[in-house]
């Protein structure tokens, strides 16, 4: 990826250069060496973010629904991460993990942490107490009424977690261009840096974060649909 | 202590020393930063608390007003101050506009929310007792959904503050200067300002929720923080 040296008006057809509101043939020129692995990028950090947070959150809301112990503690870290700007929070863990992915990853993971972790225990805990006794009833030892039943209840409200995760994941991923040239932050990033700032990058990257988050959460409610057949809404 | 632990006590340290150092020059960065989202949120409030209020008393277009939330969850905020600088250019207005609509998802929400989701029994009640529909807004229902309306202007504007520091990118001042010039305020200069940012926008969400406990009836105090249907948008 080209770095902000060269201004893009002196080059290109003169679209680019008169700077016009779109410029199809730019987005073209420029798939392969800044839209298309900007975008790769940017599904990496988010798979990353989300893939660690859901295991993270997975096994302490398993945890917290048998021990009732974590919830407060994990209250306070959520009402003190919520507050922290993510741009603050970025800049802060520098010092201790550089300018690396490293630094955006972890503050990624606490994000989505934050936003599952909630989500799973009270799925967890949806199942209502009348099933859970026929369940009892019917000899079902405590790992089987897991397996079988509250887990399976579960879905609905792992997958309405996840969709505000992905989602909120790829807003904040465009804020690790501060940091890193990496994700479709970095090409508006770039374009805020020109003397005037590039139009046709800023409207074709903008549009592919929002395009992926919007395809991202149409994916996790056709997720559910399969999962969850007996529960559509 | 290994040479790295120490190498980062000390870059905290600096930045400690930065803010000690500065104390004048960093107000008047927050206050920067406080005037924009201040103007922002009153921006979403005027055009969404209506609308929402409305809409909820009317119990129409909830796909409206739930979907607003959603789409304004998958804009980053990077990509609306971005766009809103091309079309309104560098400054004060395409920033405040662009805070405005990351604002406007959890107003418009969480008010439609509050009203409609007043209990029906009690409007019913106040039917009865031969109340107009204006008066049941007023009385009944506005009274009743203060908790949830007020959650979600709380959400709206720490996100806004908290927003507010990328605005910084384009022409939106604030403490958001100093932490995209590290040229200029180096490492230590970044830091200092990350921690102002930080306790800007905790100071915000403490007033609030203060202010939120003070408005709210006392008869609904024990709900005031619960569940909200629009989660903060993490910004």
């Amino acid at each position: 990826m080209s770095g902000p040296v060269i201004p893009k008006f002196g080059e290109g057809s003169s679209c680019v250069r008169g700077d016009h509101t779109f410029c199809p043939g730019w987005v073209r020129d420029h798939w392969n060496d800044t839209l298309g692995p900007a975008l790769v990028q940017h599904i990496e950090l988010t798979a990353i973010a989300v893939g660690i947070g859901f295991v993270l959150a997975f096994v302490l809301a398993l945890v917290a629904h048998r021990l009732r112990v974590l919830e407060q503690p994990f209250g306070i870290f959520s009402a003190l991460l919520y507050t922290i700007p993510s741009l603050a929070l970025f800049q802060l863990l520098v010092p201790f993990t550089g300018l690396t992915v490293t630094t955006v990853e972890i503050a990624l993971v606490s994000y989505t942490l934050v936003i599952l972790f909630p989500n799973i225990v009270a799925g967890l805990r949806s199942a209502p107490p009348d099933v859970l006794e026929a369940a009892r009833g019917m000899g079902l030892t405590q790992r089987q009424l897991l397996t079988r039943v509250e887990l399976p209840m579960a879905v609905p409200a792992i997958i309405g977690g996840l969709r505000i995760a992905v989602v909120s994941t790829i807003s904040i991923a465009t804020i690790a261009a501060f940091l890193l040239p990496q994700g479709l932050g970095y090409p508006i990033f770039v374009a805020l840096k020109e003397p005037t700032p590039f139009k046709t990058e800023i409207y074709s990257a903008g549009a592919l974060a929002v395009g992926l988050a919007i395809t991202c959460d149409l994916a996790l409610v056709a997720l559910r649909r399969v999962l969850v057949p007996w529960n559509r809404v | 202590m290994t040479l790295a632990d120490a190498a980062n006590l000390h870059t905290f340290v600096d930045a400690g020393r930065f803010v000690g150092d500065h104390p004048g020059f960093l107000a008047t960065k927050a206050l920067e930063q406080l005037e924009l989202s201040g103007a922002a949120l009153a921006l979403a409030l005027v055009v969404a608390l209506p609308v929402g209020v409305v809409l909820g008393h009317l119990h129409r277009g909830s796909s409206v007003a739930i979907g607003t939330s959603i789409v304004g969850r998958a804009l980053p905020s990077l990509v609306l101050i971005a766009a809103f600088l091309t079309i309104l250019g560098i400054g004060f207005v395409n920033n405040m506009v662009a805070l405005a609509v990351l604002a406007t998802g959890p107003i418009l929400t969480n008010s439609f929310e509050g009203v409609a989701g007043v209990d029906r029994d009690a409007v019913e009640a106040a039917r009865g007792m031969g109340m107009t529909g204006r008066q049941i807004l007023r009385r009944v229902e506005l009274p009743l959904s203060i908790p949830l309306v007020f959650t979600g202007i709380r959400v709206a504007a720490v996100t806004v503050v908290a927003t507010a520091p990328i605005a910084a990118i384009a022409g939106g001042g604030g403490l958001g200067d100093i932490i995209v010039n590290q040229a200029s305020y180096r490492l230590a200069g970044v830091l200092g300002a990350s921690l102002c940012v930080m306790a800007l926008s905790a100071a915000v969400f403490v007033c609030l929720l203060g202010l939120q406990i003070a408005v709210t009836p006392r008869g609904l105090r024990r709900t005031t923080l619960g569940d909200d249907p629009a989660r903060k948008e993490l910004t």
